[in-house]
């Protein structure tokens, strides 16, 4: 290994420049040279050219290439921001330039399946969990970084962008790893908080996705804050008892990552799961949204990954159940919502 | 054609005694057991962050739990002058804590030599006492004397106590990745880490690395195996240090660790039980005692950071299987097991025949009945868990060269992080789990038992393990035909995990299933009182004792097998 690598320690890597990926790599450009991967080479020029990435403005600081083995060589810490459809291909993609001396964080709220060659999620009967990964297990079984993070948090790329004061978590199991996260975004008005619960923070994440379809639905039925409440708050235990069930801790649920950015996402209709929802209730069909839409709600995927789970595992959750029917059962919302209001909880908490 | 057992003799790969890292370790005893005590020093002062009230509340805690011990839990390996020791010890701290007169740098003075002469004592007391002498002695005892018990048994005949067309290796059948082992034990460092279920184990595996022709391994035993002289002979030619259970305070912790560190950093093969006790359940081990494990990465570490970065310096962990038709302590082993989870639900039943057993009985009935062990060595693993190749090299999971010291670099450095290290070895313990799973090869007695327990089991669905074990063995019996078809059903399965390289089994295991099913029938713990497993006189498959089927069927836990139920 040339000690080149090493030479440069202070450029920092950002893979991916969605909306998210983009406000990420403004705010560590804040304090570092960044360098950003984008796979297509118009917007590497574009970026490079005018200091934009589809329209956002960057940093001019930024620099921008499509080679992944120059991000890797030049960066020792790198930022993963790709949705988790894309995730295995751009992990599979990097892994043969990443040395297990790399910090990688990501911030995606999503989940892949590890399904036998050829198959789809509908055909395999059993989805246990060890075939349902979260974007730090991709990391670690597609590539040779084990020092590995996630970022999540009530971060909605908007609001971050015109540094509105907001906070996140990063989460790993080495301290080194939420260290060096702290250290390279915390600002006046960015908040960063660490968590050694990796799994639990990744699938609060992931999981409050679910509760923001419903949320949107309900608003897009004109319902209004005391069925909001009462959506957070079961949600929340739905949450907290998937969560467990997939292996993550009580805790983390009611961290910033958990019951923090539920309450935004449920309150927001800049989060694309929300909108979802919304037009959905509004008499829209599934495919007409997502057609329309720019970047992906990972939500969808995400309510089709626990309904399999859930089958599995022979468990329960109602909003999920509920939401896959509405999704992809054709159920009326309407008739979702009466299912829900009569089904048989009697225990608020359960749990703590 | 069944597959051939390794079954030849190997060189020694190092041919003069002299070169042998041990031997080189015994001479230099005196200086290496004076750095340990060293360097223990060192990392107690920095645990307790070099504050002397720490270190005081330390030394009072340590003092106060051996005084304990003494009184409570004596044995016969303990020398005389513990008792006195100790008292030197209150004495000493008493006399810092109480002198009014000290100045602060003076009782100072006197905590470091408190925390000197434990950390002496200990390290002396943990040192093996490696003589060429004995082991060559013992070597050749075991290999001669077994070789002519063997023969004695199985050749017919008056000769047949001269005759040598058995040996030992006919016995404990050697497979797997022994030429990988044997050329990296010549260019690195080997950590062996063996699945335990039994006490033959340590000398099993002490005969297993002569057998290869690699130089004698240092390990940890406990110490209560020095209690019985025989195997304190046997462990100390052996190279075994001592590691006293008993004692769990941070002084003595920190400083077996330091010995282990030291001593693969000097370059002594070494062998650590990585589950610490025996398998009391008879299933692998899958929570692996990660402290000694620990100074293996740490050593690792080490060896970079003084710029050691070539293959001499490289450590490499090679996990190991034993696997056996029958244990001897089974019956005690289980019942630790059940009575430690099911608490007040286990109730102990008078078994006078289980209570006591004699080695030496054990040792004639193994040598003259046939109960095959076999010994799997796994493929070699980097301190992360990564295979390596033949150069030693470290290789990603999709085959590409990779270098260990990254793994230790921050910042373009090597660099100290303990809460890293700690996350390594926790990372290091799963993948030593999964190869022991790997390499675990299944004999036709795990098989019939593991089926045999779970028929059982999903007859009596409502009941749960306790009230299953309690259930009257008289009571329960498989036909045998229903017994063959749950037995081809998880054989099929045990075939697909084969194809997928998650488990191994025995040659014996090609026959035809009639022929495995006789075959597991007759070994499975063919020794004990109560046979867990045998065909009546109806042909039905009854059991004898139900906590050791449980024992024996656990050697298949972890497959997911329990699903075909």
């Amino acid at each position: 290994m040339s000690s080149k690598i090493f030479s440069d320690s202070s450029l920092i890597g950002v893979v991916g420049v969605g909306s998210f990926g983009t406000v990420i790599a403004n705010m560590l450009a804040e304090k570092n040279q960044v360098l950003v991967y984008a796979r297509n080479a118009e917007v590497v020029a574009e970026i490079n050219e005018n200091h934009t990435a589809q329209g956002k403005s960057m940093h001019e600081s930024i620099m921008a290439t499509q080679d992944p083995q120059q991000l890797c060589e030049s960066c020792q810490t790198i930022f993963f921001m790709v949705p988790s459809s894309a995730f295995q291909d751009v992990a599979r993609k990097f892994s043969p330039f990443l040395q297990p001396y790399h910090l990688v964080i990501h911030g995606t709220k999503g989940l892949c399946l590890d399904l036998p060659e050829g198959q789809s999620l509908d055909e395999v009967k059993n989805l246990d969990r060890n075939r349902i990964l979260t974007m730090s297990e991709v990391l670690q079984k597609e590539t040779v970084a084990v020092r590995v993070g996630c970022l999540a948090g009530p971060n909605i790329a908007k609001e971050l962008s015109k540094g509105q004061p907001a906070a996140t978590v990063i989460a790993s199991k080495f301290n080194e790893v939420i260290l060096e996260g702290q250290r390279l975004l915390r600002s006046e008005k960015f908040q960063v908080y660490g968590n050694s619960d990796i799994i639990g923070v990744e699938l609060s994440g992931v999981l409050k996705n679910i509760i923001a379809i419903a949320a949107g639905a309900l608003a897009g039925l004109g319902l209004g804050e005391n069925a909001k409440g009462l959506l957070i708050s079961r949600g929340m235990v739905e949450m907290v008892h998937l969560s467990r069930a997939l292996g993550g801790s009580v805790k983390s649920a009611f961290g910033l990552a958990g019951v923090g950015d539920l309450v935004t996402t449920c309150n927001s209709v800049n989060s694309r799961n929300y909108t979802v929802g919304y037009r959905l209730a509004k008499g829209e069909k599934l495919p007409q949204i997502l057609d329309e839409m720019e970047e992906v709600a990972e939500g969808i995927n995400t309510v089709k990954i626990i309904k399999g789970f859930l089958e599995a595992a022979d468990l329960r959750a109602p909003i999920t159940e509920n939401l896959y029917r509405v999704l992809f059962e054709d159920l009326e919302i309407e008739e979702a919502l009466q299912f829900l209001m009569k089904y048989p909880f009697n225990v608020d908490v359960d749990f703590v | 054609m069944e597959e051939k057992y390794i079954k030849h003799k190997y060189d020694p790969i190092l041919p003069s005694k002299d070169e042998w890292p041990v031997v080189k370790l015994a001479r230099e005893r005196k200086e290496f057991v004076k750095k340990v005590s060293e360097n223990a020093q060192g990392r107690i002062l920095k645990l307790t962050s070099n504050n002397m009230e720490i270190l005081k509340e330390e030394l009072e805690t340590t003092r106060y739990r051996e005084k304990l011990r003494i009184k409570q839990n004596p044995w016969v390996v303990d020398p005389d002058d513990e008792g006195a020791f100790w008292g030197k010890v209150k004495e000493s701290l008493l006399h810092a804590s109480s002198e009014t007169s000290l100045s602060k740098k003076q009782r100072e003075a006197i905590y470091k030599e408190i925390l000197e002469s434990i950390t002496s004592r200990y390290s002396e007391e943990i040192a093996s006492n490696f003589k060429h002498q004995h082991y060559k002695f013992i070597r050749s005892v075991v290999t001669f004397g077994f070789a002519r018990l063997l023969n004695a048994a199985r050749v017919k005949g008056f000769r047949s106590i001269f005759s040598n067309q058995y040996t030992l290796q006919d016995k404990i059948q050697i497979t797997g990745e022994t030429d990988q082992l044997r050329d990296l034990a010549t260019k690195g460092t080997i950590v062996m880490v063996p699945t335990h279920f039994s006490n033959l184990d340590s000398i099993l595996i002490g005969w297993i690395i002569s057998v290869l022709g690699l130089p004698p391994f240092i390990y940890g035993a406990g110490l209560n195996l020095f209690n019985i002289s025989i195997f304190a002979y046997f462990m100390n030619a052996l190279g075994a240090y001592k590691v006293d259970r008993r004692k769990k305070n941070l002084v003595y912790l920190e400083t077996l660790k330091t010995y282990s560190k030291e001593a693969i950093q000097f370059g002594c093969h070494s062998l650590f039980f990585p589950g610490g006790t025996r398998s009391r359940s008879g299933m692998i081990e899958s929570k692996l005692k990660l402290g000694l494990l620990s100074t293996a990465i740490e050593a690792q570490r080490n060896n970079y950071q003084e710029g050691i970065t070539g293959i001499s310096g490289k450590i490499f962990v090679v996990p190991v299987t034993i696997n056996y038709h029958f244990v001897l302590e089974a019956p005690s082993l289980i019942r630790d097991h059940l009575s430690i989870t099911g608490q007040e639900r286990y109730y102990k039943e008078n078994d006078e025949f289980s209570t006591s057993y004699k080695i030496s009985k054990f040792l004639v009935k193994f040598f003259t009945k046939g109960s095959d062990i076999s010994v799997s060595v796994g493929k070699a693993m980097d301190v992360l868990g990564n295979y390596v190749n033949e150069k030693g090299e470290s290789l990603d999971q999709h085959g590409r060269v990779i270098d260990t010291s990254h793994y230790f670099r921050s910042g373009g450095k090597v660099t100290v992080d303990s809460q890293r290290e700690e996350e390594y070895t926790h990372m290091l313990g799963r993948r030593i789990v999964e190869e022991f799973h790997r390499i675990n090869r299944v004999f036709s007695s795990h098989l019939v038992a593991f089926t045999a327990f779970e028929l059982i089991k999903a007859k009596n669905s409502k009941l749960d393990l306790f009230d299953l074990i309690r259930l009257p063995e008289e009571e329960i019996f498989i036909e045998y035909e229903e017994f063959k078809d749950a037995c081809q059903r998880v054989y099929d399965q045990i075939l697909i995990l084969r194809e997928q390289g998650l488990i191994k089994i025995a040659p014996h295991m090609k026959r035809s299933l009639e022929e495995i099913i006789a075959h597991g029938l007759d070994n499975v713990g063919m020794y004990h009182a109560k046979r867990p497993l045998i065909r009546n006189k109806k042909g039905q498959i009854v059991t004898e004792d139900m906590s050791l089927l449980y024992f024996y069927h656990n050697r298949l836990h972890g497959y997911e097998l329990e699903n075909l139920f």
